[in-house]
């Protein structure tokens, strides 16, 4: 980790009274509509594409059952753009697959889009993955023996698209994220960041609602990285929530909102500076706002996590 | 999405030509093995179902048997113990539609340059009705032939051919022995008979002719056997019994004494040669299903080997949003496709070796359209059935274990 990560990467240390607003006292802080909070919170339930509550996650290994995410609550509204981060092993990626519906919880509620994703079948979920959630990888993860055009139409095929409006549909998304002339081209034929353009090519393919990406440009130089963020502001801008895992600080700065993850638990919920002092956005909305029981402290829970 | 599919299964195929080609090859040969044995045993069925047709129906054969004497017996037709006057009686039986005595032997005929040995039977005219025989040219000799011992033959496909090329026999005169016979007229052709004999290579003459002029016999009226035509399939079984029993009255057989003759139902015999073939060709159908088996097994463990290999692939379609039955299907596509076209290769092998073995051989090998149907079914089957386990592992598969799995 840089030097220049650590005041985001381990806020706790360096100033747990600023790092710690996503609790019941962030909300004073911000004076936002404190006096109707009860209310508020409703709103932001049934508005949240995201909401997480009590999540637990546990892999089972040869040792007995080995904790990763331990209670993690989070909301996350339409629209928002969100970094996930924290350190290697915090359970970010766990995180992740949960939410994009490729792995259960081990306890805990997933609310998604507003349906419980524990009530849903396999079936559901399929349709879950395919419609409304784009999973972007670190490592691409595009099909190798199928051209791009293919690659970013295969959702489609699960979709039921006809032919022709699949091929379409594949080439205005490649055009869009400037891969227009490579339709006929295999993966192996282009650079990481020309195949993680076609990878959200690909995500973006069904108008999914949500993005949710783990360390898109992990595999990637910082420039590449660049635009392949740039390509995610765009995304935002229209409306697309995402939640993207990283650890470098220059591109959660992309973000309006950042959570740290550290040992499995959530120690840091708030805007990133970055964005704080852009008017122009609209008011963010905390995770810890929907925290559904107020004396649940996040401190003592950070603190937990913390020993 | 079908299509889709489709062209997806092909592409996968395609990336690993030499496996999908080898995997191909074990349906190739178990359909080409079925096909080619079914061909095989439908034609040894054929060929059986052909000589009993050709043998007449409902006919037992009474054969002049042994007799004891000093304990010594003779082998079967070693005596003439049988009669034209047995024959006569066993006619006027109930249930009995035709009898025919029968002198056999063989002879040398001659005609011009041309010279030919053949069985020769010195028969009645009923001998056609016994053996449902009809006369292909000329006509047929009759009973004031057999009255007068007129030297008249019928003369069968192959004994005609062999004497006479390609001239018509009909009105010629052949040399038998060392008598001048005339030819009435030219059988219509029979075939094999059952124990492998053609029965063209034939000469019909007058029972009496037969008795005086060309074989001479150890007292009049004596003949090697009779032929018996039953009415009816179901009165079989009391025509022999009222056979034996005046049989034995008119030869005077004390209680406790052999026959001195042998019958033989060829109904029977036409009915077990039948399930002989049966029975053989369901065998060779049974061995040549084993290699079909095997090449099942063998797209089970490369369809296994496939879904490992490509375990990430699954991870990342279920990630986009693929569901099970999709995976599903796109493995069952792929072992449906192996196992059809390989089973339409085998087909084509297993026919064209089957019409090879038509043109190289005589042995009949007959192809019919039931047992290439039958053939198709069971390889879309095994494919089905071999294709299933492993597209149920692709299908089952954790999308998340799926995507770790390097
Ligand atoms: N399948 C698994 N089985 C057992 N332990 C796992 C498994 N996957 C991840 N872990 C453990 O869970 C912890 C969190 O992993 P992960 O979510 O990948 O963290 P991050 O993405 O933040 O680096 C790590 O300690 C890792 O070793
Ligand atoms: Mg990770």
């Amino acid at each position: 980790m840089g030097g220049a990560l650590s005041p985001d990467a381990l806020p706790l240390a360096g100033a747990p009274a600023r790092s710690v607003p996503a609790g019941i006292g962030g909300i004073a802080a911000q004076s936002v509509e404190k006096r109707d909070a009860g209310s508020l919170r409703e709103a932001h339930f049934s508005q949240s594409v995201i909401r997480v509550e009590g999540l637990h996650k546990s892999y089972d290994t040869p040792a007995g059952p080995f904790p990763v995410l331990k209670d993690v609550d989070l909301s996350i509204a339409p629209g928002e753009f969100v970094a996930v981060m924290g350190p290697s092993g915090s359970g970010k990626s766990t995180f992740m697959n949960i939410l994009g519906c490729l792995d259960r919880p081990s306890a805990g509620h997933y609310v998604l889009d507003g349906r419980s994703v524990a009530e849903l079948s396999k079936d559901e979920l399929a349709l879950l993955r395919n419609r409304t959630i784009g999973f972007v990888f670190q490592g691409f993860n595009l099909l190798p023996r199928m051209n791009l055009e293919d690659n970013v139409a295969l959702p489609l095929v699960y979709y039921g698209v006809e032919r022709e409006e699949r091929r379409a549909r594949a080439r205005k998304m490649l055009q869009r994220v400037g891969l227009g002339n490579y339709a006929k081209s295999l993966p192996n034929r282009i650079s990481g960041g020309q195949q993680q353009r076609v990878a959200i090519a690909r995500a973006l393919v069904n108008q999914p609602r949500l993005i949710l990406a783990d360390e898109p440009t992990g595999n990637l130089d910082s420039h590449t990285g660049e635009e392949i963020m740039a390509l995610f502001d765009e995304l935002n801008r229209e409306g697309i929530t995402i939640v993207l895992v990283t650890h470098e600080a220059d591109i959660a700065r992309h973000a309006r909102r950042q959570v740290s993850f550290l040992d499995g638990c959530i120690v840091q919920d708030g805007p990133t500076e970055h964005h704080d002092d852009n008017p122009s956005r609209p008011p963010l909305v905390r995770g810890g706002v929907e925290t559904p029981s107020p004396d649940k402290g996040r401190d003592g829970e950070g603190l937990e996590c913390l020993e | 999405m079908l299509a889709a599919m489709l062209g997806e299964a092909w592409h996968a195929m395609g990336a690993n030509r030499l496996r999908t080609f080898l995997t191909m090859l074990g349906m190739v040969i178990g359909v080409g093995a079925v096909v080619l044995m079914m061909a095989v045993g439908q034609g040894a069925q054929y060929a059986v179902s052909q000589s009993i047709s050709s043998m007449g129906s409902n006919l037992f054969i009474l054969i002049s048997g042994s007799t004891t004497s000093g304990g010594v017996r003779s082998g079967s037709g070693g005596a003439p113990t049988l009669t034209v006057a047995d024959a006569d009686a066993i006619a006027e039986l109930p249930g009995v539609r035709a009898v025919a005595p029968v002198h056999t032997g063989r002879t040398q005929m001659v005609y011009g340059p041309n010279n030919w040995s053949s069985s020769t039977y010195g028969t009645t005219p009923s001998y056609l009705d016994v053996r449902s025989w009809s006369v292909a040219s000329g006509y047929p000799f009759t009973d004031s032939d057999l009255r007068s011992a007129t030297r008249v033959a019928l003369i069968g496909k192959t004994a005609a051919k062999n004497l006479f090329g390609d001239e018509d026999p009909v009105g010629k005169t052949i040399r038998v022995g060392q008598s001048p016979f005339v030819i009435l007229g030219v059988l219509g052709a029979k075939g094999q008979s059952l124990d492998g004999r053609d029965q063209d290579d034939t000469l019909l003459i007058p029972l009496t002719t037969a008795q005086r002029k060309v074989y001479g016999t150890p007292f009049q009226g004596a003949v090697r056997m009779i032929m018996v035509q039953a009415e009816t399939a179901a009165g079989m079984p009391a025509v022999e019994k009222s056979m034996v029993s005046l049989l034995r009255q008119r030869h005077r057989l004390r209680e406790g004494m052999d026959n001195d003759f042998y019958l033989r139902n060829l109904a029977e015999a036409a009915d077990s040669a039948a399930e002989t073939t049966r029975t053989m060709s369901l065998l060779l159908g049974a061995i040549a299903s084993v290699s079909l088996l095997v090449g099942g097994i063998g797209i089970m463990n490369i369809m296994l080997v496939s879904v490992t290999e490509r375990t990430r692939e699954i991870g990342i379609r279920l990630a986009i949003g693929s569901r099970e039955r999709d995976i599903m299907l796109q493995f069952l596509l792929e072992a449906i496709i192996i196992s059809v076209v390989g089973c339409f290769i085998g087909l084509a092998l297993g026919v064209g070796g089957a019409l090879l073995a038509n043109y190289l051989t005589d042995a009949m090998v007959v192809i019919s359209g039931s047992s290439v149907l039958v053939a198709f079914g069971v390889a879309a089957s095994v494919g089905v059935f071999f294709g299933f386990y492993p597209a149920r592992k692709a299908a089952r598969l954790d999308p998340i274990e799926a995507l770790r799995y390097q």
